[in-house]
């Protein structure tokens, strides 16, 4: 009998912990795991924090792998261009096919870039973005004392390298269209206390601004913003979200409008039917999460590759043995987004969407903004959300009674 | 097979991840410190044990044995 096949597209965390998650399940035939960067997976989340203020190494980022995962395949600095749901088989960027006998998205997402003209969008223009490690080692050279740092966008990424730029003694202007940094999640009281203290530590913030040039030739000087203030930079930094890797998907009758649609077994759906054989993980994955209620969504916390991975590589294996497959993909699978923040002294620990939560949902369920503090969000009279401010065995303490929408306590 | 879990407190920056994943295990004590409670752990928590190595953050979690 010929050996069957479990191709892992993407080499991050989400296709590691499904990788591990076959063999866990059982699976005992070829795992391929390709990967366009040519690293082994690593963890991304220090490369806007200690890591970019400190060693930008590879061996101290990359993940441990479980000894049950030691013959898994790697092949590293390989893109996958198209997959044949149909046929079975992808065509990578060389032109050679592989065949499968399951498959998992594990492509993740890339950092956005404004549609602006301007010098090179490159480390060596002056225009970075932080998503990889090659990346971050492109910036880290950047962030010399003195330097002047224009930080697009602030959300986490953002205001996590806003800190760590000051860390390092650079000049730091952050930029974004919202009030107040990281307030879509956060909202306002939460938002406001942390550009105070980013503030206090230097950063200048133009808030309700957009960008409308960027300025130089081979190299940026400077940021025209939409108001007309000029700002001088020598680094600029485009932390504005993300878009999903899904172009190699296309061609299928998948829903691709926000990463891969899938139902609660992590399979794509076709018109509605859930495509066997296939799995969806990690940044790239929009799945519904009953823990909240019945919509999809795509959440890029770092806990989602985990145990998507572990969903998929339970669901996958139980496929390719054609043993007990109904019981788990129809079993009710959920998961409790967390994520956390370093920036300066402050350590935020957020389980839950406190973003679905109600405008006037958001309350302060112990300590003290000011301080240290723990913030529910709430949407009716769910808790949807908490996020901590310090106060870690506090906030960890409120962790499960996040989110029991559809699925009870 | 004894099983042998090694913290490095070194990397460790105490968000107490795994204490989700084995309360046997691991504990953040009163001052917010990870504490671990048994070093060599019965066999029967080797996958919570696994578990909790994968959801640390700074991967300062190793497992030997």
């Amino acid at each position: 009998m010929t050996s069957q096949r479990a191709l892992v597209v993407g080499a991050g965390l989400g296709g590691l912990r499904t990788a591990e998650a076959l063999r866990t399940g059982g699976f005992t035939g070829e795992v391929l795991v390709v990967g366009d960067e040519d690293w082994a997976p690593y963890n991304r989340p220090p490369l806007s924090k200690e890591a970019l203020a400190g060693e930008l190494a590879h061996d101290k980022l990359a993940f441990r792998v479980r000894s049950n995962a030691a013959d898994v395949v790697w092949r590293h600095g390989v893109r996958v261009d198209h997959a044949d749901l149909d046929g079975r088989a992808v065509t990578l960027a060389d032109g050679e096919r592989l065949t499968y006998d399951v498959l998992v998205a594990a492509t993740g997402v890339s950092a956005r870039r404004l549609p602006i003209p301007g010098p090179p969008a490159t480390a060596a223009g002056g225009r970075h973005v932080i998503r990889m490690l090659d990346d971050a080692i492109g910036l880290r050279a950047a962030l010399v004392p003195g330097a002047k740092v224009v930080v697009l966008g602030a959300g986490f990424i953002g205001c996590e390298v806003a800190a760590t730029a000051r860390k390092l003694g650079c000049e730091v202007h952050s930029v974004a269209i919202d009030a107040y940094p990281m307030v879509r999640p956060l909202g306002v009281d939460l938002a406001s206390e942390l550009q105070r203290r980013h503030e206090a530590q230097g950063v200048v913030f133009h808030l309700g601004v957009g960008v409308s040039e960027f300025v130089g030739d081979e190299h940026v000087t400077g940021v025209v913003l939409s108001d007309g203030t000029r700002l001088d930079a020598d680094v600029v930094l485009e932390a504005l979200g993300s878009r999903c890797n899904v172009e190699w998907l296309e061609g299928n009758g998948l829903d691709l409008t926000d990463g891969v649609l899938t139902d609660t077994a992590l399979r794509p759906l076709r018109d509605g039917v859930p495509v066997d054989g296939v799995a969806a993980v990690g940044d790239v994955v929009r799945f519904p999460n009953r823990r909240f209620d019945d919509r999809a969504w795509r959440v890029e916390h770092w806990n989602i590759p985990t145990d998507s991975g572990r969903r998929a590589g339970a669901v996958l294996s139980a496929w390719l043995a054609a043993d007990g497959y109904d019981e788990v993909t129809t079993a009710d699978w959920t998961l409790l987004p967390a994520f956390w923040s370093d920036q300066y002294d402050t350590r935020l620990q957020s389980y839950g969407m406190p973003g679905l939560a109600d405008a006037d949902g958001i309350r302060v369920l112990e300590g003290s903004l000011d301080d240290e503090c723990v913030v529910g969000y709430h949407r009716g009279d769910d808790l949807v959300g908490v996020v901590g401010v310090g106060m870690l065995r506090v906030v960890n303490g409120y962790r499960d009674r996040v989110g029991r929408g559809l699925v009870g306590p | 097979m004894s099983l042998k879990v090694v913290v490095d407190f070194n990397v460790c920056q105490d968000h107490g991840q795994c204490v989700f994943a084995a309360p046997e295990v691991f504990e953040i004590d009163e001052a917010g410190r990870l504490v671990v409670l048994v070093e060599e752990p019965d066999e029967t928590l080797r996958a919570s044990v696994e578990d909790a190595a994968d959801v640390c953050p700074v991967q300062a979690i190793t497992i030997a044995g």
